[in-house]
């Protein structure tokens, strides 16, 4: 049945006549995705394994996500002195609270490590109650962005005062859209999780998850020094 | 309730559009009901709309290209005709209506033409060529192609209800500001292009993964065939700028919908900002578009010189080489914005390094033909009329790189001139070489030769007739995308490009008939083997056109040109063997998701132009919900049995064997 | 004035240039060229020579599908476009810098300045020295420099005078400034390079060139018009108009044009104030949408007034 056994090359598209199977394919089912843990995907062992391809596909799609905040990191830079004679960042960013938020977000993506660890365990309930904590953390860190932008629009100094305020309002705002969406997928992975249990297509989108929300957690540390520690400095 | 929509959204006394969308509303219902009365929406629904098969999607990708090609194609013909007719009178378009017919074109024909037919190809080659059965991420190509169809419908529903925007391809700060575009063109422009290019990015990740994970057993890099790199280069170029292009157009849209100030006038909005972030994008993009069509020449000139290509690894080296330097050059596009002489020669040489790459291309094209056996099909024909016109047309991209040659030509004719010449004989050259080349792979048949052949010279001649005449007018001094020519020593450069467009309806009309005529005589044009050109790579190794699976076996891959060389030992009396037993293989199930969530895309950007915000929330909610009853399917896959295999490709193999006989037989 | 050099004026364009600039570019466009189609020349004829000679009919060609690699045409096929790029980039260089749309083509107290405003759909000329203005007409002596400084009322504009060289970008809140010269008098034409809006076609504008002597006589005569330009009559003039028949203003309140520039006189409004449009109507009455003798160019000479 195997080719190990029988000796003959699993494939006629093969100019070879080897009597073995020299890449260990040796595959039960022929489809889209190989099991083998030698299979790295370049070439030598064909595809590589499911988990490998949707976590890279992930860590791509990562990246361009990161370029889109480029693209609002450059407006900022660009846009930082431009106040129009309106409020600028020094009378505006208040750093307690900029710093609990990074707590909270920091302390969030700690406990989503946990979690991770816990599915290597597959232990449910803390792979859960460690899930619960992120959100909870991240929804604490939504709150109080929210509340900073509220008082700063009560103030006049909302994003259509200035174009400082703009850039400032996009880029921030961009990344406090990017930890809502993400609440909202963790919200459905804890359900999908609860019902269906470790799945090995649950494991792959917890393992994404966990990508995204650790990469907020990078773009929010260039939010605080470049935004925050650079503007109340200047 | 409505938002912003009411009857006036509808240009009753305007019978242009109003003529031309009943036109298409017509030809759309007559298609309806043909396909009705044939029985068809079952079989439509189940084998096309909600395949996640990448040969479908690939199709699908390039047919919608293809028509909305004619339509961007219409948009030319009333360019130069309304400007031709400016020169007598007082032509027959108002400027409100010519300002967004050259707007619709642009973007037509670079977001909803080019990009769609050059993926199409790329999503329906790449995987065969690599040797494996799919993409990576099949039910997200599926995505992809319907959100990209959402873009299309948008846009081509602002020439009836509303408007499109007026401010060219891209819509440069402030002009496109509430400010000086209060209408709803602006809108409907950035909807279309956001929507769809979700799908190219989920394109560029798909494929990127693709060519980098996963490849048949023994294909390293240097293995791989050069459209694959080609591919992997574009859509490295798709992850990495189309980012920049929503997050600039999430900026514009910021201004216009909640009075940001990015790009106003006032408030410390910067104008100038828009224009290099458009263009950070704008200059990979181009890449993106010619990168895959290189790679397809690259196959077509190898094939029909019957010769492997020359420099292969140069040719790797180059497109890299392209691919990184086309994120160095983005000020070339406005270097009259008064940047100062040294930032305006650093990009300035900048971009000549690029013709560095291309021009290795060029002659590595020349030396793959240098001792082959050159054959003069279609495709060829294509390919030589391409690496002509290219040459020019990268020249004349040479000249205006030099910013003081470009102080005198920027926005001219020339320049227009120069775009058209590099994307008609790269872009559209190249797809129509692909669309002939791969035709018979996808369908089983080949396209008509002489109808080909009569396409190519009929497009060629008008291509020339059309631009030559405008180079030199631009050189004349005459600027771009005036809805009336007030010069009247330029009527005859403009009176021979009119001219040249009617030669190139001519070619237009004999791919139509091409394809009519190659359907009705499909029999005789039946690929009967797989590989009607005798090719040299892994697609050709599959029947014509390949199973779902298409390979019952994974190729194993030794060297360059795998199926090449298969066929050398097969000639030299070696023939393929059957394996002696076959596997089940396991394919991904077909998916609605990628239809549902374009509905539900297209609801929440059309309530979005029109400001009907409860719309918008709904359609956000069935996206989310479409998403979620996706992701809590238990099945993802169905099995095809071994027998199924087995039938097929003892099928296949016994097509193959009667060929080789009947190849000997001849001698 | 004469006839056929304006006629011959007319006809030409980048070029046929009328000044030291245009020249330049010429200049550098043409060399530029020459390197180029030495390359590109012996490329086309060796491909369609290659194609030709290698086709699968010809019994005299050597087939030698070995021949996919060789050291010495990867050297050369690297080194021609590279050595071409050294050439071109030591023009690029040069042509960056000493066409420099900011370098002085003279001594200031010789250089004219001329203030250029783009409006919609129309361009507004001020000279700040003669404090008078003209729309849609630019006078200017022959033989001196003339420095412009460029903004725009509205939305981005390009300034560009074909047959006088380099053009520049004219951009509301911020200011450029073109050093351009034309050497003889003549006619030349004038236009707005860059699309901005329903009345871009209107962009256009004659550029009269006259002797130094005749031009002062100009200059003083138009002191006796009637208009003002003040911050008043430039708000009806910002209004969104379109083929503008040519006006001047006798007299031009001083600081107009920082003025604009700094924003003090805001930027100039869109379509009907800001009106939003689901579909746009035509433009309004005494407002062209299509091309009007005033707006023509004046080859048909006999039709200008």
């Amino acid at each position: 049945m195997s080719e190990a056994t029988t000796g003959a090359l699993p494939s006629d598209i093969s100019a070879r006549s080897g009597t073995h199977d020299p890449y260990r394919i040796g595959r039960p089912h022929d489809g889209l995705h190989g099991h083998g843990s030698e299979a790295t995907g370049h070439g030598e062992g064909g595809p590589a394994s499911r988990f490998v391809i949707t976590a890279y596909g992930f860590w791509i799609f990562l990246l361009s996500d990161i370029i889109i905040f480029s693209a609002f990191f450059a407006s900022y830079a660009v846009l930082s002195r431009a106040t129009a004679g309106g409020p600028t960042a020094p009378e505006l960013f208040e750093l307690p609270s900029v710093a609990v938020q990074t707590g909270l977000l920091l302390t969030s993506s700690f406990t989503s490590g946990l979690s991770s660890l816990a599915t290597h365990r597959r232990d449910m309930a803390w792979t859960q109650i460690w899930l619960l904590t992120s959100g909870l953390l991240g929804a604490g860190f939504l709150l109080l962005e929210v509340q900073e932008f509220t008082a700063m629009i009560g103030e006049g100094a909302g994003p259509t005062r200035s174009a400082f305020l703009s850039s400032f309002f996009a880029l921030v705002g961009c990344h406090g859209l990017h930890v809502g969406l993400g609440l909202l997928w963790l919200g459905t992975m804890m359900a999908q999780l609860w019902v269906k249990g470790f799945r090995a297509d649950i494991r792959r989108r917890l393992h994404c998850f966990n990508l995204f929300w650790h990469a907020l957690d990078i773009v929010w540390i260039a939010i605080f020094s470049l935004v925050y520690l650079l503007g109340v400095s200047s | 309730m409505l938002g912003k929509l009411d009857w006036s959204a509808i240009p009753f006394e305007e019978p242009i559009p109003l003529i031309a969308a009943l036109v298409v509303f017509l030809g759309m219902v007559g298609v309806a009901a043909w396909i009705t009365w044939k029985g068809w929406w079952g079989y439509l629904w189940r084998e096309w709309i909600t395949s996640v098969d990448h040969k479908r999607i690939g199709i699908m990708y390039v047919t919608l290209a293809a028509l909305m090609l004619l339509r961007g194609f219409v948009d030319a013909i009333m360019m130069r005709t309304h400007q031709a007719a400016t020169l007598f009178g007082e032509g027959y378009l108002p400027s409100d209506h010519y300002d967004q017919v050259f707007s619709a074109h642009g973007t037509i024909m670079i977001f909803f033409a080019a990009m769609p037919f050059i993926i199409g190809l790329m999503n329906f080659v790449v995987p065969l060529q690599l040797g494996v059965r799919d993409v990576a991420f099949p039910t997200l190509n599926s995505v992809g192609f319907w959100l990209t169809a959402t873009g299309a419908l948008l846009v081509n529903l602002s020439l009836v209800i509303g408007e499109f925007a007026r401010t060219g391809w891209l819509p440069y700060a402030p002009l496109s500001e509430l400010e000086y575009s209060p209408g709803v063109g602006v809108d409907y422009y950035l909807w279309a292009i956001q929507i769809s290019g979700v799908g190219t990015l989920l394109t560029g990740v798909n494929l990127v993964t693709t060519i980098l994970k996963m490849r048949a057993p023994g294909m390293g890099y240097l293995r791989m065939p050069i459209f694959c790199w080609t591919a992997l280069a574009s859509n490295l170029l798709i992850v990495a700028a189309f980012p920049i292009l929503t997050a600039t157009l999430a900026m514009l849209t910021l201004d216009r919908y909640f009075g940001f100030h990015f790009f106003t006038n006032e408030a410390g909005g910067n104008p100038m900002m828009f224009v290099n972030l458009i263009w950070a994008w704008g200059h990979p993009e181009v890449y993106i578009l010619v990168l895959p069509a290189f790679g397809l020449f690259s196959e077509i000139f190898s094939t029909f010189s019957s010769k492997p290509l020359f420099g292969y690894r140069s040719m790797v080296a180059a497109t890299l080489f392209i691919c990184i330097v086309s994120f160095m050059v983005w000020l070339h596009h406005f270097f009259t914005m008064g940047a100062g002489p040294n930032v305006n020669a650093a990009f300035g040489i900048a971009t000549s390094v690029i013709a560095v790459g291309t021009g290795v291309k060029i002659y590595n094209w020349l030396f793959t033909m240098y001792g082959g056996r050159i054959r003069f099909d279609t495709p060829m024909l294509w390919a030589l009329g391409f690496i002509t016109t290219f040459t020019i047309g990268g020249m004349t991209g040479v000249l205006l790189a030099v910013p003081a040659a470009d102080f005198v030509l920027h926005n001219s004719m020339f320049l227009v001139a120069h775009f058209h010449n590099v994307i008609i004989s790269g872009v559209l050259f190249g797809a129509f070489a692909g669309f002939t080349y791969w035709f018979p792979k996808a369908f089983g048949f080949r396209l008509h030769e002489g109808w080909g052949k009569a396409a190519f010279w009929f497009t060629l001649a008008g291509f020339i007739l059309v631009f030559a005449p405008l180079y030199l007018v631009g050189l004349q001094g005459m600027t771009r995308r005036l809805q009336s020519v007030p010069v009247d020593a330029w009527a005859p450069y403009l009176l021979v490009a009119l001219a040249g467009i009617g030669v190139m309806m001519l070619g237009a009309a004999c791919q139509v008939i091409q394809l009519f005529v190659s359907i009705r005589r499909r029999e005789e044009l039946r690929d009967l083997t797989g590989d009607p050109w005798d090719g040299r790579s892994l697609e050709w190794s599959t029947p014509s056109p390949p199973p779902d699976f298409n390979f019952a076996r994974l190729p194993h891959v030794e060297d360059e040109e795998p199926y090449w060389t298969i066929k050398q030992r097969a000639i030299e009396g070696q023939p393929p063997e059957a394996p002696e037993s076959y596997e089940p293989v396991e394919m991904p199930k077909n998916s609605p998701t990628g239809f549902v969530t374009a509905f539900f895309a297209t609801a929440i950007g059309f309530a979005l132009i029109w400001h009907i915000w409860w719309l918008a929330l709904i359609g956000a909610i069935g996206a989310y919900g479409t998403f979620v009853v996706f992701a809590w399917r238990d099945e993802a896959e169905y099995e095809i049995p071994a027998s199924e295999v087995q039938r097929i490709d003892r099928a296949r193999l016994e097509a193959r064997r009667t060929w080789h006989e009947r190849r000997e037989a001849v001698g | 004035m004469a006839a056929a050099t304006l006629l011959a004026g007319c006809a030409g364009g980048v070029l046929d240039p009328r000044g030291p600039v245009g020249v330049g570019n010429r200049q550098i466009l043409l060399d530029s060229l020459g390197v180029m189609l030495v390359i590109v020349i012996p490329t086309i004829i060796a491909i369609l020579a290659f194609a030709w000679w290698f086709r699968a009919s010809n019994p005299r060609a050597q087939y030698d599908p070995g021949f996919t690699y060789s050291g010495r045409i990867e050297l050369i096929v690297w080194s021609i476009p590279t050595l071409t790029i050294l050439f071109l980039g030591g023009l690029i260089y040069y042509g960056s810098n000493v066409l420099d749309p900011r370098r002085p083509l003279g001594p200031p107290d010789q250089t004219l300045e001329v203030q250029a405003v783009a409006l919609d759909w129309k361009w507004l000329f001020i000279y700040p020295d003669r404090q008078i203005a003209t729309v849609n007409e630019l006078y200017l002596p022959a033989g001196m420099p003339v420095r412009f400084r460029l903004t725009s009322a509205s939305v981005m504009n390009v300034f560009f005078v074909p047959q006088l060289g380099t053009m520049i970008y004219a951009m509301n809140a911020m200011e450029s400034t073109l050093n351009l010269q034309a050497d003889h008098p003549g006619e030349l034409y004038g236009q707005g390079a860059h699309y901005s809006g329903a009345g871009f076609p209107g962009m256009n504008f004659r550029v009269l060139v006259l002797p130094p002597g005749e031009f002062d006589r100009w200059a003083t005569r138009q002191r006796g018009a009637e208009a003002v330009l003040n911050a008043q009559t430039y708000g009806q003039l910002a209004r969104q108009s379109s083929d503008v028949a040519p006006q001047v203003y006798g007299h031009v309140q001083p600081g107009m044009f920082d003025a604009i520039v700094h924003q003090v006189l805001p930027p100039s409004r869109g379509p009907e104030g800001g009106e939003p449009q689901i579909h746009p109507k035509p433009l309004a009455a005494g407002i062209c949408t299509g091309p009007v003798a005033a707006g023509r160019m004046a080859f048909d000479f006999g039709g200008r007034d």
